[in-house]
């Protein structure tokens, strides 16, 4: 009968990319039950202490910094109006264009010994490099901050998104009811704006979890410093690999105290959006308090490194720069868009796979699904290479026997692989936001829809995709940024003569070539900046178009098909 | 109505798939040639594809030298070289690969020891490569080396009694040394012939003094630690000889201020010698193109191609009589190499790895 095929489509589609996606994570897990090389007992001795130190204290400080940059000023230019609210509004997202591992570079070349920093102060005091102390950059605290500097854009995004649609009368009754603005946002606003926050503390926490390139270039030991060290120079993948469950663990355990805080709780949105609210106007010394709330994580975060960046390419950039950088630049852009592209339409099938049938085995596929971004992305392309090289094999196999032809790696030879390894790492981000997206939209409206004779399909793209439509370009967004920046699968993954600009400033970087890097560096920021901006400007007016899409949404559920 | 939509999603998949696997084909269809057809000729002269750890940027010039000199085409891909390591071994009878380049004796040991190399013997190469310095049964050869050596500040330290690797655990440099993190790979090489040297015992309390005697943390890359020097936060440093090279030859005028105050010591020169690790290449067992790849590498210990080394990255060239056309190397000046066979580092690398864990060198 169609009407069942109706039904069962779309979640066993979902069910299918689901357990696509999570073929690589869990090739990974499977090899927890491998018996090791000899190296596990002298990890669990010797060095697991300080992984899992260092990996909490990481995730905490991590934890901190990003609310504290992203929740204060998402809340600052969603309600209140200062002086340079308009310009902060979009330009606090920009931060989000720096890899974590090039503002570590840059920052280590301005703040350490020989950088220009010290070496003023020791003009200025006339002290040598041992008689005064200055923070160091290269430590736990260092990574910490270069973490939070570029990871709070995540919070702020998601928080501001939520702060701007909740609906209006719900702040305007709390002042009604005698609640000044600190008590209406901690009663009213942060507990609405609940799970859009915690979505993104978990997206900053996981790539954190993930981060390869800042610990390993500040010397701080944690998990994915350890899965390298396990696998690369104690040569046991086994031992790797328990590592790598380990850390998926602990995003396990992130998962699941976001779910038990947000207990039964369903946050779905029925008034009309704050397009009206009347905003707090700050003046004084707490405006000039605003202003510099602001202007501490976007000056910290972008003005200053990109500036040392643009300094260090004009004075002795990458001698190479001319027509191979187009090529570099084409490369990475059209990896990143059709990642992103494929990672939206997953995102959509999973998520939209689990409203429908939203049972255990749905939302286990579609918790494995997302967790693919707290894995490193060299565990996740070794993840991706054995299953699919394994297919290629297979494939190989079959083609020479039926038809006698010899075809080489269809899977892993071109950029196939690649692509399937950034929508495992990535899946989660578009997810999020689907999710999030999802979860405003009140099931009444899928009843509505369906009461009235649409079917699943129809429903999804007359309803919920238009009201979604801002999410998805938001994930799609996110996701194309992420490809952009992303290196160590991109290394081991990409076909013959395919390097990006991570890779070319990857290599620079590595040959200890900083200055020549910069240029690379420079690169990566400048093109990840329009879809950045592109998602500013999604951030900065969506009131009213969201106003729109909403009504049409609700209209066109409600016109009988 | 539409009973179009609901079963949209799995052709649109399918079809972004395909085209991904179409374009996929299309990239991987210039080296595929070599493998279907070996008995055609290829007017251009064929195709070898190099997986390499190098990172260096000289590289490209060394790979338009040899496409300029034999008319084959080269096509790399450069990564981590245990990734690269695992890539072959996953790609298996089908693997493009042609020839494995590492920048580590460790590495070449290790995939060695996974069977991605075929043997191959080459007269040229068992001529010119010193015995020491390449695989036994030509698994492998070493095709430059570059020294690990001591540098220090020459405003405060006296270099008397800090001429082995021995001495930088001597107390009386407490707070003094810099040095990068346990985990690099020219570390672990040279605790390797360490505890080849003096056994695992006296290596590893090497270690122990070592890190006692640290004025910071592990951080950073060589010429970081070099730098420190200069900027007087240690006194003692280790580094390789073409970081050291490159600052040499640098415009910079930060640079020159460097390399104006540090100094430098080639350890271990009244015994056994300054500890060398090599950059080396096999040929892949699988090799589309071995006939291709064989030519390579003998390019490679040509006396041209072993300038290149040495000119355009500061590496040492392993053929006897290769001139260095290098100024920087040249001021370095000769030094006594430890012949240690450099299968030894590979070895001893997880021990080294595990010593140094204990030794808490992080």
């Amino acid at each position: 009968m169609s009407g069942n095929r109706r039904l069962l489509s779309l979640p066993l589609t979902a069910l299918l990319v689901a357990g696509l996606v999570a073929l690589p994570v869990l090739t990974v897990a499977l090899h927890v039950l491998l018996p090791d090389e000899g190296a596990w007992r002298h990890i669990v001795d010797v060095l697991l202490p300080d992984y899992l130190r260092n990996t909490m204290l990481l995730v905490a400080g991590t934890a901190v910094g990003v609310i504290a940059f992203g929740l204060t000023t998402a809340w600052l230019v969603s309600v209140c109006r200062f002086p340079g609210r308009r310009l902060f509004e979009w330009a606090l997202v920009l931060p989000l264009a720096f890899p974590a591992y090039v503002i570590a570079y840059t920052y280590t070349d301005l703040l350490q010994v020989s950088g220009p920093v010290q070496t003023w102060i020791r003009e200025i005091t006339g002290w040598s490099a041992r008689e005064y102390w200055f923070p160091p950059i290269r430590s736990l605290g260092g990574a910490i901050a270069m973490l939070s500097l570029v990871l709070y854009p995540y919070v702020y995004l998601l928080g501001r998104a939520a702060f701007v649609q909740q609906s209006s009368g719900v702040l305007e009754a709390a002042r009604t009811l005698g609640c000044g603005p600190w008590r209406g946002f901690f009663r009213v606003a942060l507990p609405m704006a609940r799970p859009a926050l915690v979505a993104g503390l978990l997206l900053a926490l996981m790539e954190t979890l993930a981060d390869f390139g800042t610990v390993a270039y500040f010397g701080v030991p944690v998990f994915t410093t350890g899965i390298y060290r396990a696998w690369f120079s104690l040569g046991d993948p086994v031992s790797a690999a328990k590592l790598s469950a380990m850390l998926l663990a602990f995003v396990l355990v992130l998962v699941a105290l976001e779910r038990w805080n947000r207990g039964a709780m369903r946050f779905h949105q029925v008034g009309a959006p704050a397009a009206q609210r009347k905003p707090y106007q700050l003046r004084g010394w707490r405006a000039l308090l605003a202003v510099l709330a602001c202007m501490v994580p976007l000056g910290f975060g972008f003005v200053l490194p990109a500036a040392r960046l643009a300094w260090l390419s004009w004075v002795g950039g990458d001698a190479q720069f001319g027509t191979r950088y187009l090529g570099l630049l084409w490369n990475s852009l059209s990896l990143a868009a059709v990642s992103a592209v494929i990672a939206v339409v997953a995102a959509v099938i999973v998520g939209y796979g689990l409203r429908l049938r939203p049972g255990p085995l749905m939302r286990g596929a579609h918790r494995i699904a997302g967790m693919g971004y707290a894995i490193p992305g060299s565990v996740i392309a070794v993840g991706v290479l054995i299953p699919l090289a394994a297919a290629d094999q297979g494939l190989r196999g079959l083609l020479a026997s039926w038809f006698g032809i010899e075809v080489g790696l269809l899977l892993t030879g071109g950029i196939l692989g690649l692509v399937f390894a950034y929508v495992v790492r990535f899946l989660a981000v578009s997810l999020q936001s689907v999710d999030a997206g999802l979860a405003r939209i009140t099931p009444a409206m899928d009843d509505a829809a369906r009461a009235l004779g649409d079917g699943p399909g129809r429903t999804l793209r007359r309803v919920h995709l238009p009201i979604l439509r801002v999410n998805l370009l938001t994930a799609g967004l996110i996701v194309f940024v992420d490809v952009m920046k992303e290196l160590p699968a991109t290394l081991i993954l990409r076909p013959f003569d395919f390097d990006t600009l991570a890779v070319q400033a990857y290599k620079l970087a590595a040959d200890e070539r900083l200055a020549e890097a910069s240029t690379a560096s420079l690169a990566i920021v400048v093109a990840g900046l329009i879809p950045v901006i592109l998602l500013a400007r999604q951030v900065s007016q969506p009131a009213k178009r969201r106003e729109r899409s909403e009504a049409r949404g609700l209209m066109q559920a409600t016109t009988p098909a | 109505m539409h009973p179009r939509f609901q079963n949209l999603f799995a052709p649109v998949l399918a079809v972004l798939l395909a085209g991904l696997a179409l374009y996929g084909c299309s990239r991987e269809s210039t080296p595929e040639p070599q493998a279907q057809a070996p008995a055609e000729a290829q007017p251009d002269g064929g195709v070898i594809n190099i997986y390499s750890a190098r990172h260096y940027q000289s590289d490209e010039d060394l790979y338009q030298a040899f496409t300029d000199a034999t008319g084959i085409r080269v096509q790399r891909i450069e990564g981590k070289d245990d990734a690269l390591i695992e890539r072959i071994l996953q790609e298996g009878d089908a693997s493009p690969a042609d020839i494995l380049f590492t920048v580590d004796a460790g590495r070449l040991w290790r995939a060695e020891q996974a069977g991605v190399f075929q043997a191959v013997s080459s007269s040229v190469l068992e001529e010119r490569i010193p015995s020491n310095l390449r695989h036994p049964q030509g698994k492998w050869f070493g095709f430059s080396t570059r020294a690990r050596i001591i540098y220090y500040d020459k405003t405060r330290i006296d270099p008397t009694g800090l001429q082995r690797y021995e001495d930088l655990a001597d107390p009386r440099w407490k707070g003094e040394l810099c040095i990068r993190s346990g985990s690099n790979i020219y570390n672990l090489s040279l605790m390797a012939s360490l505890i080849a040297a003096d056994g695992l015992e006296e290596a590893e309390n090497w270690a122990r003094g070592v890190v006692a005697n640290f004025a910071r943390d592990p951080q950073g890359g060589d010429t970081d630690q070099i730098r420190a020097v200069a900027a007087g936060e240690c006194g003692i440093a280790v580094g390789n000889t073409y970081y050291f090279a490159r600052l040499m030859l640098s415009d910079d005028p930060a640079d020159q201020a460097v390399v104006e105050r540090v100094g430098w010591i080639f350890p271990n020169q009244e015994d056994r010698g300054t500890h060398v690790n090599i950059s080396g290449a096999g040929i892949v067992a699988s090799a589309p193109n071995a006939a291709g790849a064989l030519e390579f590498l003998e390019f490679l210990a040509s006396p041209e191609a072993q300038t290149r080394f040495a000119r355009g990255n500061n590496e040492y060239p392993v053929v006897e009589g290769a001139a260095l056309d290098n100024p920087a190397l040249e001021t370095l000046g000769e030094f006594k190499v430890d012949p240690m066979d450099a299968t030894v580092y590979g070895e001893n690398q997880a021990e080294a790895q595990r010593a140094l864990d204990r030794a808490g060198w992080k």
